[in-house]
């Protein structure tokens, strides 16, 4: 029989290791995996991880993708120190999309310079808007954020869909549902010539190293992570946990209306149903495999990003089912989570206690 | 039970030759001893020198670098606590692990080994906790209990599983003087029917009255071991810090001005099994220390919330600093208003464990110059962190080392130190030396004094009525959420004390009469 023990010290080494052993699993599992489909596994590889960024334009586009991811896994990883669980990240980015893509609407054509700043500007708002209710709500009664952020990314996407299909419609689009498309000087132009990526890495490394320095040097940042490591530490010293909560949400809701808005306005051009295939639930993978540090938090993205792409090229190139980007990421996540199990516990034999050898001396030891 | 009983039994424990090192200490270097069947054992020593850890090896939390373990004369390695207590071996930590959230039955539950239907269970626990004197109700939630009565739960815990081996670390820390007998009634029980004890604690009247042999562990070596009834405190300490004990000295002064002020007080506790704070009227003033005596249990944890701001009053002025009415401000409001504390919980709410000594610092300390627009200055940091190690002689690697990685006594030092070093004019400490060696406590009581010579006004709680007596200018008790006058300790008795902590001090009287009292003291003094 197999039991888990505690280790007496985990080790330090193995946290960082971690990842690499979820992602090395994750690859052995994929190979098996592609096996059993009948697929040549190594032609399989070599189309999930290696033919999508085998181009300029291919890791342009992985950049482009790791925007996002990086921008939510950012902010969340800054709450989850702090013990604040925002899952809605999602949401967020969607309000962000809708506030910023509304400022572009509004500005129609026109080449005005200050249409980007503040399109940027309402994406950023809006998704702090929409995290603050998460953030009031745990304040105020004391309500599971968890639960809150999760249904509010419902009703973000039901807004969304609400007005791409009734007030934002684009007159001229057909009747599909989506609004005009973005005019230039509302539209992210490409940061490398022939590929699609924009501003937003730029935006979204800034953003990482950022949350670096506030986590490692102010004030600000060891009050959140002492509220995530020993809240009862936090009230002792005095450190506001509604503080805390506010400025955790609000910094991940700011993150991910950036993300959003630099979607729309980056690769999408306009506000269309879908706007996002799901970054902001693979940012909480992102956040995890990072280590819930800013620096690893990159790393994560790159490899979450990778998936993404390596899941569309073996659609393409092997006829491999839609589903094949969130089995990995599922796989990931998984193998991330029982690798990290490990550092804290390991496994035990047991003996049955009929197989031990002491056992004899036991009733001599009572008598006596 | 006299010696020759259990001489000529074979022993139940040998350890030989125990050794075990870490990254920056060593803490077992080539122990051996032996135990009885019935004997009672102790393990005597300072903090950090190497008692803990020798019995975690026991219980096979740690594994041992070096030496071997000889159980009923058979060589057992043993690798797990489960494996421990299929041998018969129960421990009583000196940090409880139970979880809070669950009731006594359940979190006795987790730990057999054997399935037993709840009621059956719970009946058990009522009837063996009874027997030994230490009475608990079963269906009660962890968070809600004292730490006292916590312990009372570990030790059931052990005694349920019948112990061949009972390992008790510290566990007359947090027990009153009728309490402590109790135990040690619990304890001779116990060995009487042959279960052998090894008795950790640094209290070496306690020892003397209870164990037949006592090994002494200092700096991890074993430096030497006694028949405690022949020997004196004198002795032993010796034996145990290699020198001689130094006393405190309480020269007479004239307390000043007011520092801090509590006036009618009363606060329902949220928790249904916490005490309601009654009427609560005190004032500490400049250069003196307020004791004050009580089981824990009767109002201890909710006073010192209701002080330090981690619970708000309904009214401000119920609680003055200086002065300044402070009720409805945080703690860290308070601090700005010249307030420390030290709490009775040293891991997790104290320090946070898993971050340095340094980083523990900046938990009380921003407002002292490691902050700086925000920023974190780590050399003012790890500067002032240095500092308290060296001054409160905290065993521990540096400032890097993480709080967890310390011993209960070092940990204590260091919070102590910190918020003494933070300048405070009026501090306030609950449980100072709960757990603490003598050479510890010591160093921490003359700290306290110190302060109040520098006109700091101090409030201490504590269980420890000598400890009480020697350092406090005036004494009184919380006992059932109700404050009692206060005394100086010349006027009273321990017997008196006893007493009030029954909750015996004259109800309507109590009403109006601390404050009263404490005025005429301070114009007589």
């Amino acid at each position: 029989m197999l039991r888990l023990e505690r280790r007496p010290t985990p080790s330090t080494v193995m946290s960082y290791v971690s990842p690499l052993i979820a992602a090395a699993c994750m690859l052995v599992t994929g190979f098996l995996l592609f096996s059993a489909l009948g697929k040549d596994p190594v032609e399989a590889f070599y189309l999930f991880f290696v033919k999508p960024v085998s181009t300029s334009y291919g890791i342009g586009e992985l950049l482009l993708k790791t925007t996002p991811l990086l921008l939510c896994g950012v902010g969340l990883a800054l709450g989850f120190r702090a013990n604040v669980w925002n899952i809605g990240a999602e949401g967020q980015l969607t309000m962000g999309a809708i506030a910023g893509g509304g400022v572009a609407l509004w500005f129609g054509d026109s080449d005005s310079s200050l249409a980007m700043p503040l399109m940027l500007l309402a994406g950023i708002l809006g998704g702090m808007a929409w995290a603050a209710i998460p953030a009031f709500l745990r304040t105020r009664f004391n309500t599971n954020e968890i639960l809150v952020t999760l249904m509010l990314v419902y009703i973000s996407q039901l807004v969304l869909s609400w007005l791409v299909h009734g007030p934002w419609r684009d007159p001229e689009g057909q009747n599909y549902p989506q609004s005009q498309g973005f005019g230039d000087a509302e539209t992210m132009a490409a940061l490398i010539s022939g590929t699609r990526v924009t501003w937003g890495i730029v935006y979204a490394l800034g953003l990482a190293l950022v949350a670096w320095i506030f986590s490692q040097k102010t004030f600000a940042g060891f009050r959140m992570q002492v509220a995530g490591l020993a809240p009862a530490a936090a009230a002792y010293a005095g450190f506001s946990e509604r503080r805390n909560i506010w400025i955790a949400l609000l910094l991940c809701g700011a993150a991910a209306g950036l993300a959003g808005i630099c979607e729309v306005a980056g690769p999408i051009g306009r506000l269309q149903q879908q706007i996002s295939p799901g970054y902001g639930f693979a940012a909480i993978i992102v956040a995890w495999i990072g280590r819930l540090h800013p620096i690893g938090v990159i790393f994560g993205a790159l490899l979450m990003s990778l998936l993404y792409l390596g899941g569309e090229s073996a659609q393409m190139g092997m006829g491999l089912p839609s589903a094949i980007t969130g089995l990995f990421q599922g796989l990931l996540l998984f193998y991330l989570l029982a690798a990290d199990l490990f550092i804290n516990f390991r496994l035990k034999r047991v003996e049955t206690a009929a197989a031990k050898p002491a056992a004899p001396a036991a009733p001599a030891e009572a008598a006596a | 039970m006299d010696q020759p009983e259990f001489e000529d039994l074979k022993p139940r424990l040998v350890l030989t030759g125990i050794t075990k090192r870490y990254p920056s200490v060593v803490a077992n270097d080539d122990v051996s001893l032996s135990v009885r069947p019935g004997e009672i054992h102790a393990v005597l020593g300072e903090n950090g020198a190497g008692k803990s850890t020798l019995m975690k090896i026991i219980y096979g939390v740690t594994k041992p670098d070096a030496g071997t373990i000889l159980w009923n004369g058979q060589y057992e390695a043993i690798t797990a606590p489960a494996q421990a207590r299929r041998l018969g071996i129960g421990m009583v930590f000196q940090h409880f692990s139970l979880f809070e959230t669950l009731t006594v039955w359940e979190n006795i539950a987790l730990a057999l080994d054997e399935h037993i239907p709840t009621v059956q269970l719970a009946a058990r626990i009522t009837e063996v906790s009874e027997k030994y004197g230490l009475p608990i109700d079963p269906y009660r939630l962890v968070h809600s209990m004292s730490v006292g009565e916590r312990q009372r739960v570990e030790i059931v815990r052990c005694l349920l599983q019948e112990p061949k081996l009972l390992i008790m670390d510290e566990p007359t820390s947090v027990l009153t003087p009728q309490a402590v007998l109790i135990l040690f009634k619990t304890l001779r029980r116990l060995a009487s029917e042959g279960c052998s004890i090894l008795y950790i604690s640094h209290k070496l009247d306690e020892i003397r009255a209870l164990c037949d042999t006592a090994t002494v562990l200092r700096g991890g070596r074993v430096s030497g071991s006694a028949i405690p009834r022949n020997e004196t405190n004198e002795s032993l300490a010796r034996l145990m810090i290699g020198g001689e004990l130094a006393e405190c000295h309480l020269a007479p002064r004239v307390p000043q001005e007011v520092r801090l002020e509590v006036d009618h007080l009363s606060l329902a506790s949220p928790d249904p099994f916490g005490t309601t704070l009654k009427d609560i009227c005190l004032e500490v003033r400049s250069g003196e220390i307020l004791g004050i005596a009580g089981v824990s249990g009767n109002g201890q944890k909710e006073l010192m919330a209701t002080l330090s701001g981690e619970r708000l009053s309904p009214d401000g002025s119920m609680i003055k600093l200086m002065g300044q009415p402070v009720g409805t401000l945080n703690p860290a409001k308070r601090r700005a208003h010249g307030l420390t504390f030290v709490p009775e919980e040293r891991l997790g709410r104290g320090a946070v464990p898993p971050m340095s000594l340094a980083y523990n610092a900046l938990l009380t300390g921003a407002r002292y110059g490691m902050v700086q627009q925000g920023l974190i200055l780590p050399g003012v940091m790890r500067t002032f962190s240095k500092s308290v190690i060296d001054r409160f002689r905290v065993k521990c690697g540096n400032e890097q080392s993480v709080a967890s990685s310390l011993s209960g006594g070092n940990l204590q030092k260091y919070i102590v130190g910190r918020e003494t070093m933070l300048q405070p004019k009026m501090m306030i400490v609950a449980q100072p030396t709960w757990g603490v060696d003598v050479g510890a406590a010591q160093l921490i009581r003359q700290a306290l004094i110190d302060l109040r010579d520098q006109r700091v006004g101090l409030l201490v709680i504590s269980e420890e009525l000598d400890e009480l007596f020697s350092i406090s200018d005036r004494i009184a008790v919380l006992a059932g959420g109700r404050l009692s006058p206060s005394v100086r300790p010349a006027e009273t008795s321990i017997e008196q004390i006893g007493t009030w902590m029954s909750g015996k001090f004259g109800d309507g009287a109590s009403d109006a009469r601390p404050v009263a009292a404490s005025r005429k003291e301070a114009v007589n003094a």
